[in-house]
């Protein structure tokens, strides 16, 4: 695991290397916001918490992980650089992790960022920390997950638009399974018994009890499972 | 220091590397000739333990590729086709990636890498420009310094002078002539007067198979007062 270190520090000052990371930050920071303040109402609701901040984020990890995680492995396959990073002495396994958690690490920063919006609720009211705290757990935990599912379809294609497609399309069926609307739909046509186990796979059934304030460990372990399971097809992804 | 015993390779349903051993010792540099397509470049990738192969296997410095292929791929400094490298990392970016990869980790024992590659390989004018804006010339020399920089004892080098112009394929043979006293080296080539310049013994490939391991005037002598292509063209009608 030696070799992380180095591979992690590439991949992530690799963001800010081109202009993907600016982009991405400024745009992200203004949708995430964006929602928060005109969608959720931050100022009118009256309420000193950031739920309508954090109520989005699976909609907009939706988008904005496959961003993160399209140039992944494709971009290296397309490049050639592939060949260059496993004929250095690493092993798939800790390629895959250094590269998951710099992807992580930005994504997170991205979320993290948001923190003038905390500060404004404190100044404005008596906003619950415990609750924040959890919410900002849980949304990097599940960007996480996010990620995972997506480094791996980078893996799978040369192309990044395909990788970031893909990436959309799982992530998208994995929110929707526990979106009520969808619910509802999947309801009528199977017992409720099988929709409900459906709904247990989604990423929106376990981020909501974070936002408010409550870390279940059956949560956690749904995000840490699903993003361990993807990287270890990440690692297979990758046998030559 | 380098045994390539029967190494074969399928791509679906096609062979394309079919039962090839041949041996490389200290100081010889061994020239890989054959047509396109005929096995050249995946035989390297066997040996670099990029690939696995489906049966046989290649002893790098008594360490077997099958089952140690992280030692082989620190004895071994290994140059891809066209090069391939980071283009967003600037020339020393790059180089102080590589260092810290092949295990040199603190700044002093990085330098002293680094320095020398850099000397070796006459990159010190672009040490600070981003590789996307090399010249290919100078994209060539990066690879170099990024495969030398760990001084392995064994080098394998794919079509180490295509797409240079005459005065950088000579600098390049001189960089490989300096070098190989104390190493192993197997470069690839479709240029058959390379064979001439640098080369110490010849292996021409066909389809998958060895057709000639011999030394350079060997071949010569095959057909006395023949040209290389001419002798070339007759041993390898097969791929015709």
């Amino acid at each position: 695991m030696s070799q992380i270190p180095p591979l992690f520090q590439r991949e992530f000052l690799g963001y800010f290397r081109t202009p993907v990371a600016y982009v991405f930050l400024a745009v992200f920071l203004l949708a995430s916001v964006g929602l928060a303040f005109f969608v959720s109402q931050f100022f009118k609701a009256g309420n000193a918490s950031l739920e309508g901040y954090f109520v989005w984020h699976t909609w907009l990890f939706v988008f904005f992980a496959p961003a993160a995680g399209m140039r992944l492995w494709a971009e290296e396959r397309r490049s050639g650089t592939l060949e260059l990073l496993f004929t250095l002495p690493v092993t798939p396994l800790e390629a895959v992790l250094a590269k998951f958690l710099a992807a992580w690490a930005f994504l997170a920063a991205g979320i993290l960022l948001s923190f003038p919006l905390a500060l404004t609720a404190a100044w404005l009211g008596d906003p619950d920390w415990g609750i924040i705290a959890a919410s900002y757990c849980g949304s990097i935990l599940m960007a996480g997950a996010y990620l995972a599912v997506c480094s791996l379809m980078s893996a799978l294609t040369r192309n990044q638009v395909v990788g970031f497609v893909l990436g959309l399309f799982v992530n998208l069926v994995l929110v929707f399974l526990g979106w009520s609307v969808f619910n509802g739909v999947l309801a009528a046509v199977f017992p409720q018994a099988v929709a409900d186990l459906l709904a247990n796979f989604s990423h929106t059934s376990h981020f909501d009890a974070f936002t408010k304030g409550i870390v279940d460990p059956k949560d956690v372990m749904f995000f840490v499972s699903l993003g361990g399971l993807c990287l270890f097809l990440n690692v297979l992804a990758l046998e030559r | 220091m380098i045994e390539v015993k029967g190494l074969v390779k399928n791509y679906g349903s096609t062979r394309a590397v079919d039962g090839v051993s041949f041996t490389v010792r200290r100081g010889e540099i061994l020239g890989f000739l054959g047509p396109n397509g005929a096995g050249k470049s995946t035989t390297m990738k066997l040996i670099t333990g990029y690939l696995r192969p489906d049966a046989g296997t290649a002893v790098v410095n008594g360490h077997d590729v099958t089952r140690d292929s992280l030692a082989v791929r620190r004895n071994l400094g290994y140059l891809a086709e066209s090069a391939p490298a980071y283009p967003e990392m600037t020339v020393g970016e790059f180089l102080d990636f590589i260092a810290a990869m092949r295990g040199y980790r603190t700044p002093a024992a990085k330098a002293e890498r680094i320095g020398h590659v850099v000397g070796l390989c006459h990159l010190q004018a672009v040490l600070g420009q981003t590789i996307e804006t090399l010249s290919k010339g100078y994209k060539q020399r990066v690879g170099f310094a990024q495969a030398l920089l760990h001084d392995p004892p064994v080098l394998v080098l794919d079509e180490p002078t295509d797409g240079l112009d005459p005065n950088q394929k000579n600098e390049v043979r001189a960089i490989i002539r300096q070098l190989a006293a104390a190493k192993a080296v197997i470069l690839s080539t479709h240029i058959l007067e390379e064979v001439d310049a640098i080369c110490n013994r010849v292996i021409i490939i066909s389809r998958g198979r060895v057709v000639v391991d011999e030394t350079p005037e060997a071949l010569h002598a095959r057909q006395p007062g023949a040209r290389l292509d001419e002798i070339f063209r007759t041993l390898t009608r097969g791929d015709l």
